[in-house]
């Protein structure tokens, strides 16, 4: 018996040396795809879960701000799920107050994780409030990749932007490199951090933590490449935005009824 | 618990980039500057500059040596940084450096060998003991130092040092554009902002070999050779005019174009780097060295050795505050911009003890001075100036020209 999980794992440990060696030689001539595959399953500890197909998915989020009330269950759900640590959000709400004769003011205590208290400045002459989650946009250009000095941070072929925590060194230039303040150095891990879109719920078929908590249906979570999917209607037929377009990072999170202001 | 200004997004409360990241830029300008010094003797021929060659291309080195600490020391995992040398990611502009800095430093020791060669066979051939050892493993096995061995390394020395030139300036250009490729920061994403560097490197690299050189001199007790501080202080000048015209340039153009950011760069340059922006960096770093340079270039004839000296390096030093300033201000004022440019976060202040400490950064600085004390003691770099003195000893032609 020990004799064969030993081989087994010998088996195991030179098929995975090979692999990652030729993937990483070969990575050097065709940087983009393969090390995103090889690194995503690496990512996976004993693989993907049974049937799933990272080729066969782009995933997209939408955001509906005309429904969300800042109640902050969406920064708790992930917190819980994704063991995020204290003074950092892989998600977070904000909050903008303006009027005719008064600033815009945004806040956004804690991340909104407990909801939003009054504002200090009070609501005297404001006209508009709303509330704006916030997470990674997943780009497709995404300034994060581009910069990574050995791609530890990936686009994988199902349209996430993942790090892997194995290779990570903690350089912190993806966290200056995001326009979005999506990332940030897991202060435990030492390694860059961010909202995975909950990777290991998605492909297991489950939906991310703060879409299931939204009590709202705020947020909504979808495959583009399922003709049938909901997210992939609204992105198709209705007018939506995305965060600081003029950074042309291609986000794959949209907003219905994006303000002007929304930094 | 952060006191902040504005609306800064909820994760961008930490200035992440350090102290460290404010040395690495600073180390590297210096080994760049110095080593276009050594270069104006190799390559262009600044007969001039011939006392401080040797020592200037030693002093190149030896910042090259701890170039890559402070970025080590920051690193949250610093044995995986072996990755960049690895499977590099092309499309980063950091994943280059290990390749830069290993090019470099092979050019630079290999240029150092063949200037000391010479030197080098000599004491092997001399001393006794532990110091022969030394010798002769320097030496790497090649004792021919006849006329045309010699000419020989003359020209490959003048060959290295002319493609040691675009290495230098590629080396800190590139540096620049760490910064500069980002565009998430207004602050950082110029087009300028690897030229700056690259101007701002040579004025540290010169500024530093003016101060050293004439430290080392009263160590020694060797006369300051006039002709080769006027020489630097004249480059130095320009560079500095040049350096200059670019960071005010950039602001300038800021400001007119009055585009988004240019409210919260306002704000960042008026409030929070009030003092190290227009106190230390402009005013103190750039108005007193030019007027000082000025005035050493222009009344260079009627001005006594004590005070053109004395002038010269209360300007190098100067500058070399100057551009340690730049480099925080670069560093440390982007990251007090949100990227919401709502707000601001609040100032950094380095830690005394630490691995990112104040304490570790003097330790870094103090590591190349201990090799130049090390390098002296195995190859004396001053030969030339010591046989100046004589001569001048000798012809008791003590007071004009030279001083001590
Ligand atoms: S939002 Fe930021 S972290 Fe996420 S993919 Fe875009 S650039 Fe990268
Ligand atoms: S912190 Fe990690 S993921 Fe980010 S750029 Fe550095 S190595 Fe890549
Ligand atoms: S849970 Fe839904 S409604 Fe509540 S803050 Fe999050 S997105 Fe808005």
């Amino acid at each position: 018996m020990k004799d064969l999980s030993r081989r087994s794992f010998l088996r195991a440990a030179i098929g995975v040396t090979i692999v990652g060696a030729t993937s990483s030689v070969i990575s050097l001539f065709a940087p983009g795809k393969l090390k995103a595959a090889s690194a995503a399953t690496d990512m996976q500890p004993g693989g993907f879960p049974d049937g799933y197909d990272p080729f066969a998915h782009l995933f997209s989020y939408v955001i509906d701000l005309k429904k969300c009330i800042g109640c902050g269950s969406c920064v708790r759900a992930c917190k819980k799920e994704n063991d995020v640590p204290d003074e950092f959000y892989r998600t977070w709400v904000e909050r903008y107050q303006k009027g005719r004769d008064r600033p815009v003011e945004i806040d956004s205590p804690d991340g909104g994780l407990y909801g939003f208290p009054s504002s200090t400045a009070g609501t005297e002459g404001v006209s508009k409030a709303y509330y704006v989650p916030k997470m990674c946009n997943h780009c497709a250009q995404t300034p994060c990749v581009q910069v990574c000095p050995f791609s530890a941070t990936y686009l994988s072929p199902d349209g996430l932007v993942l790090v892997d925590g194995e290779r990570c060194m903690g350089c912190g230039y993806c966290v200056q490199a995001c326009p979005y303040a999506s990332r940030f150095l897991n202060p435990r891990t030492k390694t860059a951090d961010k909202c995975t879109w909950c990777y290991h719920r998605i492909s297991r078929g489950l939906r991310p933590a703060c879409v299931q908590a939204c009590p709202t249906g705020t947020r909504m979570f979808g495959d583009v490449k399922d003709p049938y999917d909901p997210v992939r209607h609204i992105i198709d037929t209705e007018r939506i935005g995305v965060l600081q377009p003029q950074m042309l990072t291609k986000p794959k999170c949209y907003y219905i009824g994006l303000d002007k202001e929304v930094r | 618990m952060h006191e902040v200004l504005g609306y800064v997004f909820p994760n961008d409360l930490h200035i992440l980039w350090s102290l460290m990241i404010v040395l690495y830029p600073y180390v590297t300008g210096l080994v760049a500057g110095a080593f276009i010094v050594s270069s104006l003797y190799h390559v262009f021929e600044f007969e001039s500059l011939k006392p401080i060659a040797r020592f200037a291309l030693i002093a190149s080195l030896a910042f090259l040596l701890v170039a890559t600490w402070p970025l080590l020391l920051h690193l949250g995992h610093p044995l995986r940084g072996i990755n960049v040398m690895i499977t590099p990611n092309f499309t980063s502009a950091m994943a280059g450096f290990g390749y830069f800095y290993g090019g470099y430093m092979i050019i630079l020791l290999f240029e150092v060998w063949l200037v000391y060669r010479k030197d080098i066979v000599t004491y092997a051939r001399r001393s006794r003991g532990l110091k022969q050892w030394i010798y002769k493993l320097l030496a790497l096995g090649v004792y021919d130092i006849s006329e045309e061995a010699q000419q020989i390394d003359r020209r490959a020395v003048k060959f290295l040092a002319a493609i040691g030139i675009p290495a230098a300036f590629l080396l800190h250009g590139y540096v620049g554009f760490l910064f500069g490729a980002l565009k998430s920061n207004p602050w950082w994403s110029t087009p300028l902002m690897p030229i700056i560097f690259i101007f701002s490197a040579v004025v540290s690299g010169i500024a530093a070999l003016i101060v050293m050189y004439q430290v080392a001199m009263k160590l020694k007790g060797l006369v300051i050779d006039r002709a080769c501080i006027g020489t630097m202080v004249r480059w130095l000048w320009l560079f500095l005019i040049i350096t200059a015209s670019l960071e005010m340039l950039e602001i300038i153009t800021l400001a007119y174009e009055k585009a988004e950011e240019w409210e919260i760069i306002r704000q960042l340059l008026t409030g929070p780097l009030a003092l190290s922006y227009i106190g230390i960096q402009m005013i103190m770093g750039v108005l007193i060295p030019f007027i000082l340079l000025m005035i050493i270039v222009l009344l260079d004839r009627n001005m006594g050795d004590k005070v053109a000296n004395t002038l010269s390096f209360t300007a190098a030093s100067l500058l070399l505050i100057q551009v340690f300033a730049m480099r925080w201000n670069v560093v440390i004022g982007g990251q007090m911009i949100s990227k919401s440019l709502a707000g601001m976060r609040q100032a950094y202040r380095p830690e005394l003890f630490g691995r990112e400490s104040i304490t570790t950064a003097i330790f870094i600085m103090i590591v190349p001075i201990v090799f130049i004390f090390v390098a002296e003691w195995l190859l004396p770099m001053f030969k030339f100036s010591e046989e100046q003195t004589r001569k001048l000893k000798e012809t008791a032609d003590y007071s004009k020209g030279y001083t001590e």
